[in-house]
């Protein structure tokens, strides 16, 4: 199967490019000759199916960061039949260097020049069959966001696949030392074919910095533009959610369990409550996930995650983190899956780990729901929201510790440089195309992770059948009693330290296992609780439950993004000691002052 | 003077560039030439990264880096 790679610097539209050639289709797959799984999709080109590679966003074909040796790797070891080149057309003058770089490889290169919407909008006129002449290779205006001279390229490019790729040189970076003589083609290609205005019109982007940007409000400004975005996930999501989780139960007890009902009992639990809750469980997640992905995507092609990042770089830089790091703590408060998939767009990978190490402290949407029916039965209504908001002080805290602590060990040399693009609207389309891509990324990763973890938590809170479930006698029971002496230390019980194996899989079956442990549901299992525990003990675990670890699903997550199993153990050790020092030092320091 | 110093909405031009190996590549594909226009269009509060505008394109970069961009005011 004939190849192609799509390559260009960051912000050329690339990937939306790369949605619209794929049209959806692209599946994440291993490369030779580098580490990183990349996105690749098969489509009919003309009567034969070809294999489009998208590679990382790059500025420079002898570059030294990541993205730069991943594609000068991948070409080395990979070499595609034909380079789709994807260049900003408004930003064509320095652009073009990447350009005569691949063009001196000696690669069969078809020309995409992108967003020609904008570059009209600037007043650039660019003169493409004359610079298809000057290059020898075919040039294209184009808008990948309104598909406008889309056709077109496709159809160049099922012609060049025709010839052979003229050849590759052996020597990559020795073919590439010509820097001097790229410049004066440069110069001479862009002086014939490229009319830039001399003072560009006053773009609307400059308008709407000057207020987003404000040296007084333009803070103020994003945290209300962030306020409202995770008010409308949550109002919008909460519902689907418990529409989902209702589709589901009413599935298995109309239909699932008439068709088990012949069976022997232990399966049927390990099937239902273990395989089937579990994946409930996961489906449960997927329209918080659709909607972060739509908000989130919608931020950050819109051009406003560069512009927080400008706004919080000064203080995110004192922790060892930088501004963009701050937008995915922020989106962690939602959910921390998606924040962890967020880093991505970091380069630098030390700094991408101390990231991750931090996000998983964000007080996320399913911690949330325990803390409130924790702090609602335990805590009179006056006191109940500042226990919550000390909460959400306690998980800055640690991320603001975890970064301090260990801004040393993940040191980053990388330079602060980012471009900041122009505002854009995105399109419907581009929006759809991202939601669905990273949902199936999420779900062909967490649902066995998961199913896995449901199962061995019913199992252990179900062995041996003889038991009462949940019960003293059950493996889990024997674990909680076992990990007794740890855990009287900070309060929590045997009883909760069963509930906190079950938050070890998601924090949404805290309260629900609870609920099993103890036989109640609801306002009855309030009442119990507030019963059975005095304040101070529910404080440490609550204060346990925030810090000790995020889920099942940020834990693999963590994994398939570090790409490091070892990163993952440490921050799970970390995390655990974390908790069991901070629940330490407030039970014990609140029992001593005599609470 | 070096860009760190240059006040915002002051037009210059580059004179020098003084950086290790790969961030020297890194502005240079960027934009960043001997001899290339640029304009400083705002500073992030906090001493924080400022904005610098070359031609079409729009770079922000904290102020550790801009010191090593030698500018002569235009």
């Amino acid at each position: 199967m004939k190849r192609i790679a799509l390559l260009g610097m960051p912000n050329t539209g690339k990937s939306t490019l790369f949605n619209r050639i794929t049209g959806g289709t692209a599946r994440v797959g291993n490369w030779p000759g580098i580490t990183v799984e990349l996105l690749t999709g098969k489509i009919l080109l003309g009567d034969k199916m070809v294999e489009v590679i998208d590679l990382p966003g790059f500025y420079d074909l002898h570059g030294f960061s990541e993205d730069e040796q991943i594609v000068r790797h991948f070409l080395r070891d990979n070499v595609p039949d034909l380079a789709l080149v994807v260049l900003n057309a408004t930003q064509i003058e320095r652009q073009m260097s990447l350009l005569l770089q691949l063009k001196a490889l000696n690669l069969n290169v078809v020309v995409l020049l992108n967003m020609a919407d904008e570059a009209k909008q600037f007043g650039i006129t660019i003169d493409t069959r004359k610079m298809s002449a000057l290059l020898e290779m075919p040039v294209f205006l184009l808008s990948g966001k309104y598909g406008t001279g889309y056709p077109e390229a496709m159809q160049a490019v099922s012609n060049a696949l025709r010839y052979p790729t003229p050849g590759m040189a052996e020597e990559l970076r020795h073919q590439l030392e010509q820097d001097e003589h790229l410049e004066a083609e440069m110069a001479r290609v862009l002086k014939q074919t490229v009319q830039v205005p001399a003072r560009l019109p006053e773009h609307l982007s400059d308008k709407l910095d000057r207020v987003l940007l404000h040296p007084v409000w333009g803070l103020p400004i994003f945290f209300l533009v962030m306020y409202v975005l995770f008010q409308g996930i949550f109002l919008l999501g909460q519902p689907l959610q418990g529409g989902i989780a209702t589709a589901f139960s009413w599935l298995r007890e109309t239909w699932l369990e008439p068709a088990l009902a012949g069976w022997h009992p232990a399966w049927q639990g390990l099937l239902l409550d273990g395989v089937y809750n579990g994946l409930a469980t996961v489906m449960a997640f997927v329209p918080i996930i659709v909607l972060f992905f739509l908000f989130m995507a919608s931020v950050e092609d819109s051009g406003y995650l560069s512009r927080a990042a400008f706004l919080m770089d000064a203080l995110m830089a004192r922790l060892g983190l930088d501004g963009r790091g701050f937008v995915m703590l922020l989106m962690g408060f939602g959910c921390n899956v998606p924040a962890l998939m967020g880093t991505r767009v970091m380069r630098s990978r030390a700094m991408r780990l101390l990231t991750m190490l931090v996000i998983p402290f964000s007080l996320c949407s399913a911690r949330l729901q325990v803390f409130v029916f924790m702090t609602a039965a335990l805590f009179r209504p006056e006191t109940a929201p500042l226990v919550l908001f000390s909460l959400y002080v306690f998980s800055f805290a640690a991320a603001i510790l975890t970064a301090v602590l260990f801004r040393k060990r993940f040191d980053s040399h990388e330079p602060f440089v980012l471009e900041l693009p122009p505002y854009r609207f995105p399109t419907l389309r581009q929006l759809v195309m991202r939601g669905w891509l990273e949902v199936r990324h999420f779900l062909q990763r967490a649902t066995q992770f998961i199913v896995a973890g449901v199962v061995l938590v019913w199992l252990l809170t179900h062995v041996p059948f003889s038991a009462q479930p949940a019960s003293a006698d059950t493996l889990a029971g024997m674990i909680g009693n076992a990990l007794h002496p740890l855990f009287e230390p900070i309060g929590i019980t045997p009883a909760l330290t069963i509930a906190l194996i079950f938050g070890f899989v998601a924090k949404e079956i805290v309260i629900g296992s609870l609920a099993v442990i103890y036989g109640l549901s609801g306002n009855e299992l309030g009442g119990l609780l507030a019963q059975q525990l005095d304040p101070v003990r529910a404080y440490s675990f609550m204060l346990f439950t925030l810090i000790y670890t995020p889920c099942l699903s940020a834990i693999a997550t963590l994994r398939s993004e570090s790409h490091s199993r070892g990163f993952t153990v440490f921050s799970l050790a970390w995390s655990l000691v974390l908790a069991w020092g901070v629940s330490f030092v407030f039970y014990q320091g609140a029992r001593a002052l005599g609470y | 003077m070096n860009l760190n110093d240059l006040p915002c909405g002051q037009r210059a031009t580059i004179v020098a560039i003084h950086a290790e190996e790969s961030l020297h590549q890194r502005l240079q594909a960027l934009g960043f030439r001997t001899g290339q226009m640029l304009e400083v269009i705002r500073k992030a509060p906090f001493a924080g990264p400022i904005q610098v505008r070359l031609g079409t394109t729009d770079i922000v970069l904290r102020l550790r880096e801009a010191a090593n961009i030698r500018v002569c005011r235009a």
